[in-house]
């Protein structure tokens, strides 16, 4: 209880705080990305409809234009619907539902690989670093989402058509996620060989631990506040990555639309006259990552005093 | 100084191989050859015939070195779809991506170090504010957005240019051009717009960061003591010191163009090899795929090798292996 209490306190009188609360900017962003992780949280429970469940749609209702009744049912829905009278509002939220799930997920994919092998190649050196390293030397010469296009493509490709869309999702957090794992590995990697020359790594050494327990219990925890920024900064890049695969029709497929995937949808329907099918999801994803790199770059700049 | 260069020769070549060796596991392994080429109604005797025509009994080692050596002739094998040779599909396309690429790379270019000049003098003024924080989000838009965007705006609600296509073209040899009639000029511009923004804001900000970062040093200083006028101090000899950097980081970027205009030519439906590689990764294209992989590599790899070489030539502190431990 007392712990607790202390931690809440200490938590209240850091520099963290003052410098959060000192910045307009960033507590906006923290709070658009805060409603829009629990909208996508709750989408069950916000979501007028469900945009997903075929027998509930009434194609009379297509087509119909924000805040305005329908011509022949009468029924408004605040952001209209799309051409097959699915309401947007609610396709938008669980959009933001497989946006966000996929982006995460991919972020911490990429954490894992990163940290690990940035770990392993810190702390052993050698060989061990050298291969470790050159593939991300030559991994960062080719753009991330070139590469995430490439994965996604051989998964397809390897996968027995059935199964494609099936597992599409999955694929796409494995293409963004081995994508992205090269910053986390080459900053982890640095300071795990600072870390690895200290008192304390030689005394664990001495007391005859194992490098694996070193490296996780000891050297790991030391390592982790540039992790927490790249991983922000990340999931800005991971969320993009996402929308434009999905919107190149190469990433979440059309059963479990994405922000990118009703973006892509909504083009179509630009030159008839039924903007809102377009700009709404599109306005929601500008929001999102603009927020969250907002954030990770706030973040940066408080957790690392050195580049202020 | 030549060690150095042979060494990262040595390199170049050693990843064209390896990118040369995935493209090859793919073209090999992933989908099956035989299957796309021949069809289900196939009888066993065709099937051992093609096996043995395209040498998928042969070695491994014998195979890749078949595989490089006919990618080095420029043959690629005939695509999943259409049967059309890979090569001829790139020759035909790589004319519309070459010219999307080098528009918007002039675009980025020229506008960007202007803006970066300009925040950079008038860092205080309400216009270099307003154009600093846009470009923050011009960074956080993803491409493909700005280009839906710039098409709602532009196409469809003002209906000034066109959205999709490369509008006439003129043939000169085996070259096809858009930037010489009316119609395919005006195509072009939403299109490198689109593709040249990101760029853009990034020369834009190095710029801006270099001349505040030379601003500051004596000689400008002792320029101005000279009574040299504003615009020479400024871009006689502070512009002129901040370009070394400008133009290794937007040499690096050219490769990034070539790899987002793939996503701009979905977009804007700009028939080039970009939305070709796109086509292939949704119909499960692999030699296309892989042809793809092959030609950008290539590039990126020889990209890389010219930049590293160039700033070997133009910086002596690297020549003379002082910043070593920097560049490792």
């Amino acid at each position: 209880m007392s712990a607790e209490k202390t931690l809440i306190r200490r938590f209240r009188e850091s520099d963290f705080l003052y410098d959060f609360k000192r910045s307009p900017v960033t507590v906006v962003s923290f709070v658009i990305v805060m409603f829009l992780i629990l909208l996508a949280v709750f989408a069950d429970l916000v979501a007028p409809t469900n945009p997903f469940d075929a027998g509930s749609l009434n194609l009379m209702n297509g087509f119909t234009p924000p805040m305005e009744p329908n011509a022949f049912t009468g029924e408004t829905f605040v952001l209209g619907t799309d051409d097959q009278g699915r309401d947007l509002f609610s396709a938008i939220i669980f959009g933001l539902r497989v946006s966000l799930f996929v982006g995460l997920t991919a972020v911490i994919l990429a954490m894992v690989l990163g940290v690990s092998l940035g770990l392993l190649a810190g702390y052993r050196g050698g060989w061990v670093d050298a291969v470790i390293m050159r593939t991300a030397d030559i991994q960062v010469t080719f753009p991330s989402i070139l590469i995430a296009m490439l994965i996604f493509g051989i998964a397809r490709g390897l996968l027995p058509p059935h199964l494609r869309d099936e597992v599409a999702i999955t694929v796409l957090i494995i293409a963004i996620g081995l994508s992205e794992w090269v910053p986390f590995a080459r900053t982890v990697r640095g300071t795990t060989m600072v870390e690895k020359e200290k008192e304390y790594v030689q005394a664990a050494r001495l007391i005859g631990l194992g490098s694996g327990q070193i490296m996780v219990r000891h050297i790991l925890p030391n390592v982790l506040s540039p992790v927490l920024v790249i991983a922000t900064i990340t999931l800005a890049l991971a969320i993009i990555a996402e929308a434009t695969l999905s919107f190149l029709g190469v990433g979440a497929p059309p059963t479990e639309p994405s922000l990118g995937t009703l973006i892509r949808i909504g083009q179509d329907f630009l030159f008839s006259g039924e903007w809102w099918i377009l700009l709404f999801p599109a306005f929601t994803l500008l929001a999102l990552a603009l927020s969250v790199n907002l954030l990770g770059d706030w973040l940066r700049d408080t957790l690392n005093p050195r580049l202020k | 100084m030549l060690l150095i260069i042979l060494r990262r020769l040595g390199q170049s070549v050693f990843v064209l191989f390896l990118v040369a060796f995935v493209s090859f596991m793919m073209f090999r392994y992933v989908g099956n050859p035989v299957d796309n080429l021949l069809g289900q109604e196939a009888t066993v005797e065709q099937r051992e015939a093609l096996i043995e025509a395209l040498g998928l009994n042969d070695p491994l080692h014998v195979q890749y070195l078949d595989f490089v050596t006919r990618a080095v002739q420029f043959d690629f094998g005939n695509s999943y779809r259409g049967a059309l040779p890979v090569a001829d599909m790139i020759l035909e396309r790589l004319p519309a991506t070459l010219e999307l690429a080098m528009v918007s790379a002039l675009f980025a270019m020229f506008f960007g170090v202007i803006a970066g000049v300009y925040t950079a003098i008038f860092r205080n003024r309400f216009l270099a504010n307003v154009i600093m924080s846009s470009s923050l989000i011009g960074v956080s838009l993803p491409t493909f957005l700005i280009g839906v965007l710039l098409i709602w705006l532009f196409a469809v609600e003002l209906g000034w240019l066109p959205s999709f296509g490369r509008g006439e073209t003129v043939q000169i040899g085996f070259w096809t051009t858009s930037l010489l009639t009316v119609s395919g000029l005006k195509s072009l511009v939403l299109p490198a717009i689109t593709l040249g923004l990101y760029q853009m804001t990034l020369i834009m900000r190095l710029v801006r960061a270099e001349m505040l970062e030379v601003l500051r040093q004596d000689f400008i200083r002792f320029a101005r003591a000279r009574g040299l006028p504003e615009h020479v101090v400024y871009f006689g000899h502070a512009l002129k010191n901040t370009l070394i950097p400008v133009i290794t980081v937007a040499g690096l970027q050219l490769g990034s163009i070539v790899a987002f205009a793939i996503i701009t030519e979905t977009v804007f439906q700009w028939p080039g090899v970009g939305l070709m590689f796109i086509n292939a990764v949704f119909f499960v294209d692999i030699p296309v795929m892989s042809a793809y992989l092959l030609l950008v590599g290539t590039l990126f790899v020889a990209i890389n090798l010219i930049v590293d070489l160039l700033y070997l030539a133009i910086d002596p502190r690297i020549r003379d292996g002082q910043l070593k431990r920097q560049s490792t």
